[in-house]
Parts: structure tokens; sequence; C-alpha cells
């Protein structure tokens, strides 16, 4: 009898214990969360292309991002990964994948150390993003340049009392992508995205390097920034292949420096930002600066209605035959932001942007509306003019276009 | 901003002058009421002192007047800081679209506050402007200074007499905002007279008119000592629309510092 309570009382403890095993272990276990979205694009062309092989009116495609993430430590270690895919109805370049992000993250009280694919946005402006210079622009995804590739690095970042240093090692460089002939959208003469040639002997595998220091004082939120490495902006010539002529993508060696600020006081935001870049094949300053200002509760409503005025210089001016000069040189931007702060967060941005060298401009209208809990739908509309063939909306002067968008988030 | 330490040492003689006074069945001379006023909210917030950090879950009910629902899931960490006002990091879960969306704000007491957005989609973190204190918070019937920290400063009192709600013996007092930009010309809170909680408020529009109803319910103690709601419904009577919050996980002294309030840390936040 007793024997039989012992063990009993054993079995109990023994079921005890390895219940109570499984619960510690359950609850310093990886946390683990499945989000992303997947979305499906349509646009359409008011008139058909100016080159033989685009598409005409109508393109079609479907996307999809998925996030995996883990957290452990209470959140001090993290792992994330976010592929991409697009499949594009005509376009072979448009249908692509990327690593969004593949990274690692270890945070301490006062440094974090963070590696793999990743993507690092600088800047305040928000009609061009001149300091922005870490990822490579996905230029399939949009003609904006808003979409960017993930970039493979190792980044320390220190918390200290007069600002936060992120110290970058970017092993391993991203060629800027292209979109293909039966797409709308480009300049006639396609870009080759074989015979890729770069200053450096490494390659694209070239070690870059750059040090960005930022800080909020008072009202002004401060980041400025060296960097050394592979030019992110190809330079294009045109070669004879065969019985055409395409782009050759050449990769120079650059030192850049950046500044940007923003000085937030009450409803205004003064922006401005600058770089100065140094390569064998030329010198250049650029700055994109302007203000933000909104109206809070128009026409006794809770909407807000924001009001955007920015304009870009280059020193490389319009170019001339010896150089090509830049694409916004003397260029001012109108814009304004309509917030309904509604349950289904409706917004609406309304953008012109107008080349005072040339006769050309081009507006923008971007809405979009939450539907039910998980949806988003957006409208977008893009207006492009140009009379000057020297001008680089030239080429897409008939792609004026009407982009539907709904995305599901999971 | 008024000292914390100096509440603390009214502390006493407040308590003692406000039992006297709420005897007293007599109207009351103007100078006497915002005396009382001032003396019911410092108590109040003296009450509140000391937490040191807080963090806690909250969902936010939508509700228009046909009834849909839309969900908001949000995430706070707050620091309490007794020689400014408070920092605080706002996680947002749901809606989906927004996820991982994360807000950090540098509250003072006189003055705007600091303000950052962090756009996860874009990598990109914006400060922006905090000026716009009466516009809706995602959509829902709280505006943003509903949802910020009480700070005494903030207002000007009036005591307007005693009533009876959630079936507790309650004080009345009027508190008008200080901040032109504020969506109010008054505030009527209703705080229980035991515990000092706020149980109710009404609030009035730039038209004086009534807008708004808020009800805490289902208070719970924490630490032996700071009194937090389960569960809050604001009504707008202008619209039928109403918001409800339901807090969850809350936990207090949980070892947040200065260095967890940061553009680091809000680009990291989930």
């Amino acid at each position: 009898m007793n024997m039989v309570n012992n063990l009993k009382k054993t079995a109990l403890f023994a079921a005890f214990g390895l219940n109570s095993m499984l619960l510690s272990l359950a609850a310093s276990a990886d946390e683990f969360e499945l989000s992303g979205k997947v979305g499906f694009e349509q646009r359409y062309f008011a008139e058909k292309g100016q080159y033989e092989q685009q598409l005409e009116h109508s393109q079609t495609s479907i996307f999809i991002e998925p996030e995996l993430y883990w957290e452990w430590n209470n959140g001090s270690d993290t792992f994330t990964f976010k592929p991409f895919y697009r499949q594009d109805e005509y376009d072979n370049e448009r249908s692509h994948g990327d690593i969004r992000e593949l990274s690692y993250i270890h945070a301490s009280d006062d440094w974090e150390l963070r590696a793999g694919i990743r993507k690092e946005f600088w800047g305040v402006t928000e009609f061009q993003h001149l300091v922005d210079v870490i990822n490579q622009t996905d230029g399939v995804e949009d003609s904006d340049g808003e979409d960017k590739l993930g970039q493979l690095m190792l980044n320390l970042s220190l918390v200290k009392d007069w600002g936060i240093i992120d110290l970058y090692l970017l092993p391993g460089f991203r060629e800027r992508t292209f979109v293909g002939e039966k797409s709308r959208l480009r300049a006639s003469v396609l870009v080759n995205n074989n015979n890729i040639s770069y200053q450096s002997s490494a390659g694209d595998k070239h070690l870059d390097l750059a040090i960005h220091w930022s800080q909020s004082i008072d009202n002004f939120d401060i980041g400025s920034y060296w960097f050394h490495g592979t030019n992110r902006d190809p330079i294009l010539t045109p070669v004879t292949e065969g019985n055409k002529v395409v782009l050759n993508q050449y990769y120079n060696q650059m030192d850049q420096f950046g500044f940007d600020v923003q000085a937030t006081i009450d409803d205004w935001l003064w922006k401005f930002e600058t770089i100065y870049r140094t390569t064998d094949d030329d010198d250049f300053w650029a700055t994109q600066a302007g203000f933000e200002y909104t109206f809070i509760g128009v026409f006794e409503s809770f909407a807000d209605v924001g009001l955007l005025v920015e304009y870009g210089w280059d020193s490389r001016g319009e170019g001339d035959e010896n150089s090509s000069g830049a694409s916004v040189q003397n260029d001012i931007f109108f814009g304004s932001r309509l917030a309904f702060n509604d349950m289904q967060s409706s917004e609406m941005l309304i953008g012109l942007g107008a080349d005072l060298d040339h006769n050309s401009f081009s507006f923008l209208i971007e809405a979009n509306r939450r539907f039910g809990e998980s949806f988003k739908v957006s409208l977008d509309v893009r207006l492009l003019q140009s009379t000057d063939k020297k001008d680089l909306l030239y080429g897409v002067k008939d792609d004026d276009h009407l982009q539907l968008g709904i995305e599901y988030y999971f | 901003m008024l000292n914390k330490q100096i509440i603390t040492s009214l502390f006493t003689t407040v308590a003692l002058s406000i039992a006297s006074y709420s005897a007293n069945a007599t109207p009351l001379e103007k100078q006497q009421a915002e005396k009382l006023g001032l003396e019911i909210s410092t108590q109040a917030k003296q009450r509140d002192i000391g937490w040191v950090d807080n963090t806690s879950d909250m969902l936010m009910l939508l509700r228009n007047k046909q009834g849909q629902e839309s969900t908001r899931e949000i995430k706070t960490k707050t620091l309490e800081l007794l020689d400014d006002g408070d920092k605080s990091l706002t996680i947002f879960n749901k809606p989906r679209d927004v996820k991982g969306t994360s807000f950090l704000s540098f509250s003072h007491a006189v003055g705007n506050d600091d303000q950052w957005l962090y756009l996860p989609s874009l990598k990109r973190v914006k400060r922006i402007s905090s000026r716009n204190k009466s516009g809706p918070f995602m959509g829902s019937e709280f505006s943003f200074e509903d949802l910020s920290s009480f700070e005494l400063e903030k207002y000007s009192y009036n005591y307007l007499g005693d009533e009876q709600i959630n079936g507790l013996d309650s004080f009345m007092v009027e508190q008008v905002p200080v901040d032109e930009n504020s969506g109010y010309t008054k505030r009527i809170v209703w705080l229980d007279k035991v515990e000092y909680r706020v149980q109710k408020i009404d609030f009035y529009d730039r038209k004086n008119s009534l807008l708004k109803t808020l009800t805490y319910s289902d208070y719970k103690q924490y630490l032996s000592k700071y009194w937090r709601a389960d569960s809050a419904l604001m009504l707008n009577h202008q619209n039928g629309k109403s918001t409800e919050l339901k807090w969850d996980n809350y936990a207090f002294k949980t070892g947040l510092s200065e260095s967890d309030f940061n553009r680091n840390t809000l680009k990291r936040a989930r």
C-alpha cells in the first residue's frame, strides 16, 4: 500500500516536474508572428505608348509580401524575414522577387547590433529623397523611386547623450532594376541588365562604409552622414548591341556627405536636405528644401489639410553635350495632403511638380481608404507632360495612367 | 510646471479642507469654488504619483450609428518623470494595415509635446506637429487631448457641488482648458469622494454645447495604491458614435528607463 502510494507520489511529482518544465519552456519560448499582405494592382494607360512593343492600355499584376518574425529574451533578440514577389502580366523584368528583410537585431540598453538584409531610410522631404542613400531603388516597382531593394549590412547603433551614431559595413552591392521593353514609363532606349561595369575592381563585392549621426535638439531634428562606396545611381551609356541600341550601366565609386534638418514649429514643418557627392566623373551639390503647413479641422470637420511646397536644386544643372545633368535641377513642387481622420483612415495626396528649365510637369493624386478591418484600396492618377525633347519626362509624356490597388493584410 | 513634491506637501491640508467644505450646503463664493476645484484636482493627481512606469494593452471598439464596428489594438509603455511630463511609446497592432506603426511622445505640462511617428512600410521616422490636440485619435471618438495624461497646469478649476455617480458620492469639478488649441470650452469631471477616481467626464465643444460623455467602469487597484479602470465608454451625443476602451495586462514598475524612449526603440517597438 505504502509502495503504491509512494509510486503515485513519484508519478505525480514527475508529472508535475515535467509539466512545470514544459510550462517554463513555453514561457521562455520564442514568440513567433506571421503577418504581411497580398495585393492586386491594375494600371490603365489612357494613350498608346510612344514605342513599339510597349503594352497598350491595361497592365495587371499581383504581389505577396509576408513577414515572419521571431523574438526571444524579452524582445532583446529578434529575427525578421520578409520576402517579396510580384508577378506582372507583361513585363518579365517587373515580375521579380526580392528579400526585403532577413535580419537579426540584438538590442541592449544603449546600443543595438543589426545584421543581415535591411532597409534604412534617411531624410525629411517628401518630393525627392536626396539624402536617402543606403538602399538601391527598385525601379520596376514604380517610377517614383520610393521602392527600395534590401541591402546586406552590419550596423552598430550607439545611443549617446549627444545623439545616435550608426556605423555601417555594407558588403555586396545591388544593381538598380529597370523595366523591360513591354513596360510603359520607360525611356526610348532600354537599359541593359547585362554587361554591367564597375569602377572598383571588386565589382559588386565592394565593401561600402557609412557613418550617420542624428539628434533632436528642441524643435530641430538633425541628421548628417558620410558615405563611401559604390554610387547607387548608374551612369547610362548608349552602345550598339547587334542591331539595337541599349544603355549600359556603369557604377563608379563615390564619397557623399549628407545633411538634413526639420524644424517643427507649431503647425509648420520646415524641411531641408543637402548632399555633396564627389566621384572621378564629377562633383556636385544638390538641395531639396521646403515646408509643410497643416490646417486642423477644416470646414468644421475633423479633416486636416496640409500644404506642401518644396524646391529642388542641383549644381550640375540641366545638362549639355558633355554631361547628362540632373533630373531635379531647378524644380518646384506643390502638394496638398488631405486626411479625413475617419474610421477608415481615408487620405488623399495631390502633387504637382514643374521643371522650371523645361516645359514639363507631372501631376499626381494618391488616395486610399480602409475597407472592413483588413482591406486597403488605393487609387492613383499620374499625368506627365513634356514638350522638350531634352527633358527626361519627354520619354514618358504619353504614359498618363490610373492605378487601382487592392491590398489584403493578414 | 508645478513640482510634484510641492503637491505632496499639500496633501494633508487639502484633504482636511475638502472635508469641511463639502459639508457646506450654501452656494460658494467664486474664489472658494476655484480654490476647492483646484484642491480636489490636486488631490486626485497627488494620489496618482509614484507609479514609476507602466505598460498595458488597450483595445478600442469604434461603433457608428448603424452599429458597424471597427477594432484598434494598441500597446502602451509609459515612464513617469517627476520634473517634466511623461515619456510614452504607443504601438499599433490593429488594424493590420498600420501594424508596427509606433508613436513616441515626450509630453510637457506647458507648451507643445515632442512627438515622432514611425512608419514601418517606409522605415521612416517622422517628427510630427503636436498642435492637433482636438483631432480624432485613429478615427475614434477620443481626441489626442483626451488620451494625454492629466496635468494640473492644463486647466483652471471650479468646484460645482456633489452628486451621486455610479452609486458613489462624488465631487463635480469644472475644468476649463488653458490651451487655446483645445477642442473644448470646458469639461465637467465627477470624482468619487473616497478614492478621487474619475467616474465620468462631460465634454463641451467650442460652441459650449454638450459634445461627449466619458464613463469609466471596473476600477482595480494596483500596488495597493493606484486605481485603473478596466473599461471606459465615450459617447458622442452629436453624431451618435461611440468608442469603448478595454484595458488588459496592466503592469507597474516594470524597469523601464529613459533609454527605452528614443528613435531606436521607436523603430524596434512591437
